[in-house]
């Protein structure tokens, strides 16, 4: 397997709260990992240490080591700015910038950063709506405030966003579950594609949805990695008897 | 017994809505006695020559408060210029980085700031400013002005940093946006009609303020024509012309007054339709 994220012995606290607690996983590049459980079980705080976005939580602290490629995204010489611009986010709630238009919403990632030049951006802002399906949608008022589209929309307009920086992993915290079931279908569609060239680790505490775009499922409880495997047999045949009651609905 | 608890109830209620009302007349009634008293008297002696003309010598017709219009613009926006950056970053810092004990000593001397009777921020920048400069100067007053600014856009400010939405930060970094230019072109730029409301507000009130350029910018009969110069301002014209034994000086201080009030309403309106906007 060509580990493109190796998580190792992750320890995250909040003050006193221990929300991680050795959690070591090894994510495959180019495939889907799931992470289920209940909610409060750690699954966001996981996802959120994979780009360092708690280096802003001033309460947080990370131990143990995150690799990517090879080098510890949490080794001091690195910066984290540099970390995120592989690691890229999707968030529960659709948050495009609203005072920027659907095109410059697509490009916020160089424009933000004064780069780009305008022939480059016509260009990534279509390949990259193409890519999650939206250019149609809204080819004819890329210049309209992107706060006038749909839930879903907005959604696959920060997904275009995200790949629009070219990063390596896109890290996706529950993206449907505040879409209807159509808006769902269709970012799970987007899942399943975008894994031919990224790495995905996405956050659900659907369990279809988990059975449905992942390759590899992990169960986590009480802030603990209960038990990691290939989906179909984490859904049918799991090892541990606190996945088995969790899959089949007796708690969660 | 029921019918007397309701009959109770509704002399309550009447007396409860007697009272309200009062109170509602008994705050318009000032505002109302103020706008029509200096609407009154100002329009009299308001005219084109009060807005080109400097102040002339009692007796002598046509004189005007060109130099202290003048005076209080250039001293704001050069107050601006000093106590915007401080204020708007200062906010910056306490909102978004500043979370250990410096970040509550900033927030308690800008309370601090805020509270301290404005004729003595006069007198401490005259003991900054003005001895060892050997004279008042425009620059001293609009220091002093900075000085009444600051808390005001810092507080404000930090308030409206705080409703930014934390989803549009989080936005911003992960796409790899450093901290420094999430929080210059996400985070300051959704706030910006608030600030822009704060700031007219801030500038409402040092417009009017008198008692910190007295020590400071001093006044001038005349044009100034250097920073390093005493400066006329609207306020101090108007004071020094209301305390004057000459009737056509006070006709000249009621037409001052008058713009200068209708300049705060401006102002005051400005910003609470911007305020407003933002919301619809
Ligand atoms: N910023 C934070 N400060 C303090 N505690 C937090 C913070 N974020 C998460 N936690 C705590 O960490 C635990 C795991 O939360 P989270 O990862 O959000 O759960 P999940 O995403 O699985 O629902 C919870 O107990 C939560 O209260
Ligand atoms: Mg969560």
């Amino acid at each position: 397997m060509n580990c493109k994220v190796q998580i190792d012995k992750l320890n995250i606290h909040f003050g006193q709260t221990h929300a991680v607690k050795d959690v070591s996983m090894d994510i495959a590049a180019n495939s889907v990992t799931a992470i289920i459980g209940p909610s409060g079980c750690g699954k966001s705080t996981v996802l959120r240490s994979i780009n360092r976005m708690h280096d802003m939580t001033p309460s947080a602290r990370v131990s143990g080591r995150i690799i990517l490629d090879g080098s510890d995204i949490y080794d001091r010489s690195l910066d984290p700015v540099s970390i995120r611009r592989r690691v890229g986010m999707v968030f529960q709630k659709p948050n495009p910038f609203p005072a920027m238009s659907i095109y410059d919403n697509v490009i916020a990632g160089y424009k933000l950063n004064g780069l780009l030049v305008k022939k480059e951006a016509d260009q990534i802002v279509e390949s990259s709506l193409q890519r999650v399906a939206l250019w149609d949608e809204v080819k004819d008022r890329l210049h309209r405030s992107a706060m006038d589209l749909s839930g879903g929309q907005q959604q696959r307009l920060c997904i275009a966003r995200t790949i629009a920086v070219r990063p390596e992993v896109i890290l996706m915290d529950e993206p449907a579950s505040a879409l209807d079931p159509l808006s769902t279908l269709k970012i799970e569609e987007l899942v399943e594609e975008l894994k031919e060239k990224y790495t995905i680790i996405i956050v659900t505490h659907n369990m279809q949805q988990a059975a449905r775009v992942s390759d590899v499922t992990a169960f986590f409880y009480l802030g603990e990695m209960v038990e990691m495997g290939p989906t179909k047999k984490m859904f049918t045949t799991p090892e541990k008897k606190q996945t088995e009651d969790y899959i089949t609905g007796r708690f969660g | 017994m029921k019918l007397k608890s309701l009959a109770l109830r509704k002399s309550f209620n009447l007396g409860a809505t007697l009272l309200m009302a009062t109170a509602t007349i008994l705050v318009l009634l000032p505002l109302g006695i103020i706008f029509s008293h200096i609407l009154k008297m100002g329009l009299q002696s308001v005219n084109l020559a009060f807005f080109t003309n400097i102040p002339q010598p009692t007796g002598v017709p046509g004189g005007g408060m060109a130099n202290g219009l003048a005076g209080s613009a250039i001293m704001i926006l050069m107050a601006l210029l000093l106590g915007l950056p401080v204020g708007i970053f200062g906010a910056i810092y306490l909102t978004e980085y500043g979370k250990g004990r410096l970040a509550t000593v900033i927030r308690f001397s800008a309370d601090i700031l805020a509270g301290i009777p404005s004729i003595i921020t006069g007198m401490v920048v005259y003991t900054l400013l003005v001895v060892p400069m050997h004279g008042f100067s425009a620059l001293a007053g609009a220091f002093a002005l900075a000085l009444i600014m600051i808390p005001i856009v810092l507080r404000t400010t930090e308030e409206q940093l705080k409703l930014v939405p934390v989803s549009l930060r989080e936005a911003s970094l992960a796409l790899g946006v450093p901290m420094w230019r999430t929080s210059l072109k996400v985070t300051l730029r959704s706030a910006m009609t608030g600030i822009v409301t704060g700031v007219l507000l801030a500038i409402a009130r040092v417009a009017g303020e008198t008692a910190p350029l007295l020590f400071t910018a001093l006044g001038n009969q005349f044009w100034s024509r250097k920073l390093t110069e005493p400066m006329a301002a609207l306020p101090l014209q108007i004071f020094n012309f209301a305390i004057s034994p000459y009737e056509d000086w006070h006709q000249l201080a009621w037409a001052g007054a008058l713009v200068l009030v209708v300049l705060m309403f401006t102002l005051s309106l400005a910003a609470r339709w911007l305020g407003r906007s933002r919301h619809s």
